[in-house]
């Protein structure tokens, strides 16, 4: 189906900052896979929560603080729906994806591991799926393995299937590379680990906004995104785990809500998950934009505005690998829209101040994943990553100025 | 090209990108220290060789962008030749010329170009780099360098 142009205009209305500018150019947004933007509709739903709505939740009897814990309790379910969970009490609210995989292996792989044991984990993963990893071995005497990644940007399965073995404990893997843009086979490697009675963690981050994702089918045993990268703020996100694995948990953080008996003559009784893991005042107003990015999600004709994303990303492809100065790190095929590159004697950071003061948005740097660019021999990449906001003429806009800084740098 | 990019990228700072003077391993450096910002990954080696005083002679390996290599580049011009007093009066002209909000130039010859950096501050620690590693090596703390 042909994407009509209005469809698209109607969307980026949706989106205020799309109209503002950056260093006095209008504003060119290539740097979704860091953060989305937010739809006046989550923007709303905010701004109503505090004016109609704020309190705290789970404490007062009076009308309005349950207003506010319906409010709450009502977003659980969506997630529910949204990534296709049996229960809404597997969702569990957390500061981010980073505040997921900590907990888990703070709450769940850490009681289990014995000197020797093993934990996989691949090549291209976000610092924030290697260091607790790195920090439970440091503390247990367990063994970090690493799936490497192939040269053009894939997981090598094979090496995957040889590292698992009676001693993997529990394997962390990313579903989509935030620098490569690859789409690992998950479910695969998932059925994998579960043969070799491993527990899997999948860092859904950069996949929750650009795939469908159904967590039952997939057989995940822990799923864990951020909502600012699916047009939703900053500083919440989701825990999703089974049952069977939340019920094994031990407590993350002590206090308030996470407890049902507290007595200084006896032991604490803790409260069942998903509580258990929330103590504290939570980011209420945080979940009710969530909450709202997924009823934006919902409304839209999501199938619609995927295909433009990925007609996006092919025309930039199929632009840039006619560049010659340009150099693409990572090739898969299986992709969402995600593109790195290396700019031939030109310095990430100078690709991106050029493109920077002319509008666009893209970001430069080792994307927090260091052993990636180690694994690519470059001390840095430039990447822009598409949203279904983002249009054709953007992307001729940046391959203008891409012309541009060749010709300033090389002298041609 | 725009005003903001001129400024940024003038000529000047492209030339040195493209040829930088001093880009070299110094063999006979007696001072040698390196730098590296993890934000961007910048890297430098910087040589001295600092005899009586006096850096006879200054060498930087390194990998970076346009601004730390230009930079850098400048700084061994700047320093070259110069006496151990002579360079931290250099670099506080340009430590001040980049950290003082107006928009006054560092009144050193070549080196006000890189003031222009200024205007991007996410951009002022790749210029700045390779003048703190020098910093660092010429500091008072470490008088009794050479004698
Ligand atoms: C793949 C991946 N994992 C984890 C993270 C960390 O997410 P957050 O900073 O929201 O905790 C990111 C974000 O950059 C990411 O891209």
């Amino acid at each position: 189906m042909e994407m009509k142009p209005n469809a698209i205009d109607l969307v980026r209305d949706d989106f205020p900052i799309l109209k503002t500018s950056n260093r006095n150019r209008p504003l060119v947004y290539f740097d979704n896979a860091a953060t989305t933007q937010i739809p006046s509709q989550v923007i709303k739903a905010m701004t109503d929560y505090y004016i109609y709505h704020n309190a705290n939740i789970h404490r007062g009897v009076y009308e309005l603080s349950e207003r506010s814990t319906l409010l709450y309790e009502g977003v659980r379910k969506k997630v529910q729906n949204f990534i296709h969970a049996k229960s809404d009490k597997e969702i569990i609210f957390v500061r981010g994806t980073t505040e997921a995989i900590n907990l888990v292996a703070h709450s769940f792989v850490r009681q289990q591991l014995k000197p020797g044991d093993e934990i996989i984990v691949s090549e291209m993963e976000h610092h924030s799926n290697i260091v607790p990893w790195q920090l439970l071995c440091q503390e247990t005497g367990a063994l970090l393995r690493v799936i490497p990644v192939t040269n053009i940007g894939e997981l090598a399965i094979d090496e995957y299937e040889k590292l698992l073995n009676a001693r993997t404990k529990f394997v962390a893997i990313m579903h989509v590379s935030n620098v490569l843009g690859t789409i690992n086979p998950i479910k695969q490697m998932i059925t994998l680990a579960h043969a070799h009675h491993a527990t899997i963690l999948i860092d859904g981050a950069q996949a929750i906004a650009h795939l469908s994702v159904n967590v039952q089918d997939l057989d995940a045993d822990f799923y864990v995104f951020s909502g600012h990268k699916m047009y939703a703020p900053t500083g919440i996100g989701v825990l999703y785990g089974k049952k069977k694995c939340l019920s094994k948990m031990t407590p993350y953080q002590g206090g308030g809500d996470m407890i049902e008996k507290v007595s200084f003559y006896a032991l604490p009784v803790f409260a069942d998950f998903p509580a258990k893991f929330e103590a504290g005042t939570p980011n209420i107003a945080g979940v009710v934009g969530l909450g709202a990015a997924i009823d934006y999600l919902m409304q839209v004709d999501l199938s619609l505005l995927r295909a433009h994303e990925n007609k996006l990303v092919d025309y930039a492809l199929s632009r840039l690998i006619n560049m010659s100065y340009v150099r693409l790190i990572g090739q898969s095929d299986t992709r969402i829209s995600i593109i790195s590159f290396v700019v031939d004697r030109v310095h990430a950071h100078d690709v991106a101040s050029i493109l920077d003061v002319n509008g666009i948005c893209i970001r430069a740097g080792h994307h927090c994943a260091m052993p990636l660019m180690e694994r690519f021999n470059v001390p840095a990449t430039a990447r822009v990553s598409f949203s279904f906001y983002n249009t054709f003429s953007e992307i001729d806009h940046f391959l203008l100025v891409l012309e541009q800084i060749r010709k300033m740098f090389l002298c041609v | 090209m725009c005003l903001d990019l001129q400024a940024l990228y003038q000529e000047i700072i492209l030339d040195h990108n493209r040829h930088p003077s001093n880009f070299k391993k110094l063999d006979q450096a007696n001072y040698v220290l390196e730098g590296y910002n993890p934000l961007c990954g910048d890297k430098i080696i910087l040589y001295l060789s600092l005899h009586n005083n006096l850096i006879q002679d200054i060498g930087f390996q390194g990998e970076g962008c346009a601004i730390f290599t230009a930079s850098a580049s400048l700084m061994t011009e700047a320093v070259k030749g110069k006496t151990v007093e002579e360079a931290r009066k250099i670099f506080k002209l340009f430590h001040d010329g980049m950290t003082t909000s107006k928009d006054n130039h560092i009144p050193f010859d070549k080196l006000s170009v890189l003031s222009n950096v200024k205007k991007f501050p996410m951009r002022v620690k790749c210029a700045t780099l390779a003048w703190h590693v020098l910093k660092t090596m010429i500091d008072p703390v470490s008088d009794d360098l050479d004698k």
